[in-house]
C-alpha cells in the first residue's frame, strides 16, 4: 500500500538534504514569507512545504500529475482536510497512550505491538469510511489510485483476518515452538507454529501415528527455570514479533507518508485561501519541458510581497517565449528585484505543483535554479567582497547542469563598471553558450549595452518603467537599455525635493 | 611418513625462552611485541629469542619465507589457522561440560572443523605450487595422512552422526511453566502467516525488531532437560554419538598441530611487515654471507617504521656498505639527526637476517654473526659520573671479552659524560682493540677524531636540510665528519658561501 501523491511511483523523502543552492534561495527570494503562509503556524507543514518546494520536478507530466490532485483539493477542501487528519489522530492517539514499541525483550515488543496495531485498525476502517462515502467527487489520477487502493486493500474480510491475529498471538493455548539441534546439540531455529486445530479430519488423526509427549513442569521456587523457559518463549516468539512489530511499523509509516504528501496539499490550500483574502488571483501554470525557452505571463506578481502588504500588488507580463536572456535594467526602486523575486518565485512553485500568483503563466522547467544577488554585507571578513562574488559564483559553476536558471541581481558591481562588465559579459556569455537561462538585473548600463548590441533575437531587454514626471509604475517594459538608472528620483523623493525641481529627462538619456 | 619441523630441516628448534640482552637498546623488544601480540595463544617469543647459527637453516626458512608471498598461500594458511583455533576452542569447551550430549555434540563439532580444516588444506596445498623444501615436505606429509584408512573413516562416520543430528525437528509446546516435548507433526510457520497478512502496508527498510537473543554456548538445566527428551525421541540417533565420542578421543596428528604452531612464526611476520609495507618501504630476504662484505639498500629502523605505521611522517631510508678492510661506522653529525636510529636499524638487520626473515630494505647482503653486543648512553644512569664511568668501562671489558670476530658491535655515544680529553683517550682505546678484534661495529660518536682513525674506520654523517640547517633530513651519508658542517648550512642559507658570495660578487 502506497500513497504515491506526489510522485505516481513513489515516496517523497522529506529526510532528504536540500539542493546546495537552496539556501540562497530562501534568501534571495524571501520564500520564508510564502512558507508561513502555507504552514499557517504548523511547523511539520513548514518543513513539508519547505522540501517540496525546494526539491523541483523537472518534468512537465510529474508536475501536471500534482496540479490536478492540487484542482481536486481546492475543490473538495472539506474532505481533504478530514482525511488528513488520519494520520494526526494516529499521532495523538500515540503520544497520549504512550503507545510505541520500546522494549528489547520479544514477549513486550509483541504486546506494544499488538496494542499499536489494534488502534491503526480502528483508524483504517475509519479512512476506508471517508473513501467510500466521497470517492466520486475526485477527478485526478492521483487520487483516484489512492482511493481505489484503500477500497481493495482494506476491505471487511481483511479487516477480519487482521483481528483474527490479534487474538491469536494473545496464546491462550500455550506456545507451540518447534526446534533443531544445532551446535553442539543446542537447540536452534526456534520457530513459532501455528497449532493445528483439533476439530475436523478425524480420519487422518485416528490413523496417524501420533509422537510421545514428555513433560515437565518447573517447581514453583525454580526461578533460574522459570527463567529459562521464558528465554525459550522470547525465542520462539522472536520473529513473529519481529513482524507485528514491523507491520505496526509499516502502517505507522504509511500513515506518516500520507501525513506529508497530504501535508503539501494542506499548505498548498492554506496559502490559496489566504491569497484569495487578499483577492489576488492564481494561476495553473504550463510547464514546458526544460529544453525548450518559453516564458510568457500575465499579471505576474511578487507573492511574497502581497503576503507581506497584505493587499494586491503590480503585476508584470512579458512574451520571452524563445529567449534565453532577460536582461533588465532602469530606475533605482522601480520594481526590478521585485520582478526578479517574481520570477523566481513563479518557477519553484510550478515546478513543484502548485499553482502561481498570476493570471497566467508559461513557461519551460529548467534542471535547478540558481541565485546571484549582491550581498550587503561581508561576513567572513576574509575576502573582499568581490573575491566574495567570485568565489559564490564559482560554486554555482560547479552545480549548474544544462537547461538551469540563473537569476542575477546587480552580480559583480562590487568593483568599477568597467571590470565589473567585463565579468559578468564573459561569465553570461559562457553560461548563455551552455543553455543556461539568464534573468540578469543591473544598473551596469556597459553590460547591458554590450549584450544589447548583439542584436541576439534570444535576448530579451526589459526596463523598470518610469513616466515622465518621474514617478514609477513598478511596471516594466520591453526597452532598450538606459545609460543611468534613475537614482537622482529615488534621492529627490528620499529627501523629498519637489518634481519642478528635477533636471529634465534628457539630462540623463543618452543614446 | 614423518615431518619434523617447518621451521628447521632437520632437528626441533630449540627456543630460547629469554629475550637476548641486545633486544631493549635496539627496540626488538618493541618489535617482537607487535608480532606476536595477535598470536598469544601459538606463544611465538621463543621463536623469536633463537637466531640461527647455520647458514642451511636460514635458507630452509628463506625459502619458505618466499613461497608464502604467495597471496593465496598466505590466506589458505590463515584459513586453516582460523580453523584450528575453533577446534582447540570446542575441545576445550567440550571437556568442561556437564551434560552428557551437550559435550559429545561439541566434541563432534570440533571433530569436523578439524576434517575440514586439514582436508580443505591439502586439496589446496595441492593446486599451488611451491618450491621450499619445508612447504614440499609438509606438502607431502599432509596428503598421506589425508588419504590414511584412520582419517578417512574417521572424517566419513563424523559427518555421518552430524547429518543424522541434524535432521531431527521437534515441538517444545511451553504454557504457564509446564514445557512438554514431541516429534514435530508438520505444523506451519506461524510468523510467515503473520508476515504475509501485513506485507500490503511495507513502506520500505523499517527497524528489525528481531531481539539479540545469542547467548554464549552452554545450557542451562531447562534445555538440557529438553535435549534429554529429544534424545529419549530418537534413540538410535543419539547412540551413533555415543560411539564416535568414545572411539576417537584423540584425533588431532601431532605433526599438523605442531605445523600449525610453527608456520605462525612466519604469517606472523609477514603480517607485521606487510602493514609496514603498506606505506610503501621496501624488505627483502637478505644474501646472507660469511665474509665480510655487507651491504643495504633504502634499509630504515624497524621499530621506528611500526611506530609511525599510521602516520603521515615519511620515514626516512638509508643505505651503508663495509668493503675490503671496513669495519667500523663511526656516525657523527647533529643531534636528532637520526644517528641512534640508523645504530639500531644496523643491529636489527642483522639479528633479523640470522631468523631467516625479510629485512627492511630494497635490497641486502648481511653477515652471519654469532651475537650482537650493544651499549647505548641511557640518561637516567648520570647518577655518579665516577661510578658510570667505570660500569660502563666494565661493560665494555666484558663485550670485549666475549665478543669474536663473528659478532656485532654497537656502541651509542659511550663516554659522553666524561672530559673531552678522556673521551678521545678511552675511546681510541676501545677502538684500537675493536679494529683488533675485527668484528663488525657501529660507533656513535661526538669524536670526530674517530672517524678517520684507521682503514678499518669509515666516517658517516648525519645531515641537515641545506636551506634550514634546523631542519633534519634523517640521511646518514658516507661522508668526512666536518665539525663545520652545520654553520655551512647555515651560512648558506644565508647566500654566504664561498660560491655565493662569488656569485653575487659578479660584476
Amino acid at each position: 500500500m502506497k500513497v504515491f501523491l506526489l510522485y505516481p511511483d513513489r515516496d517523497f523523502d522529506l529526510k532528504q538534504e536540500l539542493p546546495p543552492q537552496a539556501e540562497a534561495l530562501i534568501q534571495d527570494l524571501e520564500i520564508d514569507i510564502l512558507l508561513d503562509a502555507m504552514a499557517q503556524g504548523d511547523s511539520f507543514l513548514r518543513n513539508v512545504a519547505k522540501q517540496v518546494l525546494l526539491h523541483s520536478l523537472e518534468q512537465p507530466e510529474l508536475i501536471r500529475f500534482r496540479q490536478s490532485i492540487l484542482q481536486d483539493c481546492l475543490r473538495n477542501p472539506d474532505v481533504v482536510r478530514e482525511l488528513y487528519q488520519i494520520p494526526i489522530q494516529a499521532l495523538i492517539t500515540k503520544q497520549k497512550q504512550w503507545l510505541g514499541i520500546f522494549s528489547f525483550y520479544p514477549s513486550s515488543i509483541l504486546s506494544s505491538a499488538v496494542e499499536l496495531l489494534e488502534m491503526f485498525v480502528g483508524l483504517l476502517r475509519k479512512m476506508r469510511r471517508i473513501v467510500d462515502e466521497n470517492m466520486g467527487q475526485f477527478e485526478s489520477r492521483g487520487f483516484q489510485r489512492f482511493f481505489t487502493m484503500i477500497q481493495q486493500e482494506l476491505g471487511d474480510a481483511y479487516f477480519l483476518e487482521v483481528e483474527e491475529h490479534l487474538k491469536e498471538l494473545r496464546f491462550r493455548e500455550g506456545v507451540l515452538i518447534s526446534a533443531e539441534l544445532g551446535m553442539g546439540n543446542e537447540g536452534t531455529n526456534y520457530l513459532l507454529r501455528k497449532p493445528k486445530r483439533q476439530k475436523g479430519d478425524w480420519m487422518k488423526r485416528v490413523f496417524s501415528k501420533r509422537s510421545p509427549v514428555y513433560s515437565f513442569s518447573i517447581p514453583p521456587r525454580d526461578d533460574h527455570g522459570a527463567k529459562a523457559v521464558g528465554e525459550l518463549r522470547d525465542r520462539g516468539i522472536n520473529s513473529v514479533a519481529n513482524a507485528v512489530a514491523q507491520a505496526a511499523d509499516h502502517i505507522d509509516s504509511f500513515l506518516n507518508v500520507l501525513r506529508v504528501e497530504l501535508g503539501f496539499y494542506i499548505a498548498c490550500l492554506n496559502l490559496a485561501e489566504r491569497l484569495a483574502e487578499i483577492g489576488e488571483p492564481i494561476a495553473f501554470p504550463e510547464p514546458y519541458p526544460s529544453n525548450t525557452r518559453f516564458h510568457t505571463f500575465q499579471g505576474l506578481y511578487e507573492v511574497c510581497l502581497a503576503l507581506t502588504m497584505n493587499r494586491c500588488v503590480v503585476g508584470n507580463e512579458m512574451n520571452g517565449d524563445g529567449k534565453e536572456l532577460v536582461m533588465i535594467t532602469g530606475a533605482n526602486q522601480g520594481g526590478k528585484s521585485t520582478f526578479l523575486r517574481s520570477i523566481g518565485l513563479a518557477q519553484l512553485m510550478m515546478q513543484c505543483g502548485m499553482f502561481v500568483g498570476a493570471e497566467s503563466f508559461a513557461a519551460n522547467c529548467c534542471s535547478g535554479l540558481f541565485t546571484h544577488y549582491k550581498r550587503e554585507e561581508d561576513a567572513t571578513m576574509k575576502s573582499g567582497k568581490f573575491d566574495e562574488e567570485l568565489k559564490r559564483m564559482s560554486e554555482i559553476i560547479d552545480w549548474l547542469k544544462p537547461n538551469a536558471m540563473v537569476l542575477f541581481n546587480e552580480s559583480f558591481a562590487a568593483t568599477n563598471e568597467r571590470e565589473g562588465s567585463e565579468i559578468a559579459q564573459q561569465i553570461v556569455q559562457a553560461l548563455i553558450e551552455r543553455n543556461i537561462k539568464v534573468f540578469f538585473v543591473t544598473h551596469m548600463f556597459e553590460l547591458a549595452r554590450r549584450f544589447y548590441d548583439l542584436k541576439s533575437a534570444k535576448a530579451l531587454f526589459l526596463r523598470a518603467e518610469r513616466q515622465a514626471d518621474g514617478q514609477r509604475t513598478f511596471k516594466l517594459h520591453e526597452s532598450e537599455p538606459l545609460p543611468t538608472s534613475f537614482g537622482q528620483d529615488v534621492y529627490r523623493k528620499v529627501f523629498q525635493i519637489g518634481v519642478a525641481q528635477s533636471a529634465s529627462p534628457a539630462d540623463f538619456r543618452v543614446g | 611418513m614423518s615431518f619434523i619441523s617447518i621451521l628447521s630441516e632437520h632437528n626441533e628448534i630449540f627456543e630460547n625462552t629469554l629475550q637476548p640482552d641486545c633486544f631493549p637498546d635496539l627496540n626488538l623488544d618493541q618489535v617482537i611485541q607487535a608480532i606476536t601480540a595477535r598470536k598469544q595463544e601459538y606463544n611465538l617469543k621463543p621463536f623469536y629469542y633463537t637466531p640461527l647459527k647455520d647458514l642451511r637453516t636460514i635458507r630452509y626458512r628463506q625459502a619458505v619465507m618466499r613461497d608464502l608471498t604467495n597471496e593465496r598461500l598466505m590466506a589458505v594458511l590463515k584459513t586453516f589457522a582460523e580453523q584450528m583455533v575453533r577446534v582447540r576452542r570446542y575441545l576445550a569447551l567440550s571437556d568442561k561440560l556437564e551434560y552428557r550430549y551437550h559435550q559429545e555434540g561439541w566434541f563432534l563439532e570440533a571433530a569436523l572443523v578439524y576434517g575440514k580444516a586439514v582436508t580443505e588444506l591439502g586439496e589446496e596445498l595441492v593446486s599451488i605450487s611451491l618450491s621450499s623444501k619445508g612447504l614440499l615436505a609438509f606438502r607431502d606429509y599432509l596428503t598421506h595422512y589425508l588419504h590414511s584408512r584412520p582419517f578417512e573413516a574417521f572424517l566419513a562416520e563424523a559427518k555421518k552422526v552430524k547429518e543424522t543430528l541434524q535432521r531431527i525437528r521437534y515441538c517444545i509446546i511451553l504454557q504457564n511453566g509446564t514445557v512438554r516435548v514431541r516429534r514435530y507433526e508438520g505444523e506451519i510457520d506461524y510468523s510467515l502467516e503473520v508476515e504475509k497478512t501485513f506485507a500490503k502496508f511495507k513502506q520500505g527498510a523499517v527497524k528489525d525488531y528481531h531481539s539479540d537473543l545469542s547467548k554464549s554456548s552452554g545450557m542451562n538445566h531447562v534445555e538440557a532437560q529438553i535435549l534429554d527428551f529429544v534424545a529419549r525421541l530418537y534413540p538410535e540417533e543419539f547412540a551413533t554419538l555415543d560411539r564416535f565420542y568414545r572411539q576417537h578421543q584423540n584425533f588431532v596428528d601431532e605433526a599438523i598441530q605442531r605445523f600449525d604452531r610453527e608456520i605462525q612464526f612466519y604469517i606472523a611476520y609477514l603480517d607485521f611487515m606487510a602493514e609496514i609495507q603498506r606505506k610503501g618501504l621496501p624488505f627483502c630476504l637478505p644474501e646472507v654471507v660469511q665474509e665480510k662484505n655487507i651491504f643495504a639498500h633504502q634499509t630504515f629502523d624497524l621499530a621506528l617504521a611500526h611506530t609511525l605505521r599510521h602516520e603521515k611522517q615519511e620515514i626516512v631510508t638509508n643505505d651503508f656498505y663495509l668493503r675490503e678492510a671496513e669495519r667500523v661506522i663511526v656516525i657523527s653529525g647533529p643531534n636528532q639527526g637520526g644517528k641512534t636510529t640508523f645504530a639500531r636499524m644496523f643491529g636489527q638487520l642483522h639479528y633479523l637476517a640470522a631468523l631467516g626473515c625479510p629485512v627492511p630494505g630494497k635490497d641486502a647482503q648481511l653477515f652471519l654473526c654469532d651475537r650482537i653486543f650493544t651499549h647505548f648512553e641511557r640518561e637516567e644512569d648520570l647518577r655518579n659520573l665516577s661510578g658510570k664511568l667505570y660500569d660502563d668501562l666494565e661493560r665494555i671489558h666484558s663485550i670485549l671479552e666475549n665478543a669474536t670476530p663473528q659478532s656485532v658491535l654497537i656502541l651509542n655515544e659511550v663516554f659522553s659524560s666524561t672530559t673531552f680529553e678522556d673521551a678521545v683517550f678511552l675511546s681510541k682505546e676501545i677502538l684500537q682493540r675493536i679494529s683488533d678484534l675485527d668484528a663488525y661495529s657501529v660507533w656513535v660518536t661526538f669524536l670526530d677524531e674517530l672517524s678517520t682513525f684507521n682503514q678499518k674506520t669509515v666516517s658517516m654523517v648525519s645531515t641537515v636540510k641545506p636551506d634550514n640547517a634546523a631542519e633534519r633530513t634523517y640521511k646518514i651519508v658516507r661522508k668526512p665528519a666536518d665539525g663545520l658542517a652545520y654553520a655551512l648550512t647555515l651560512a648558506e642559507k644565508h647566500r654566504l658561501t664561498y660560491r655565493q658570495i662569488v656569485e653575487r660578487l659578479r660584476p
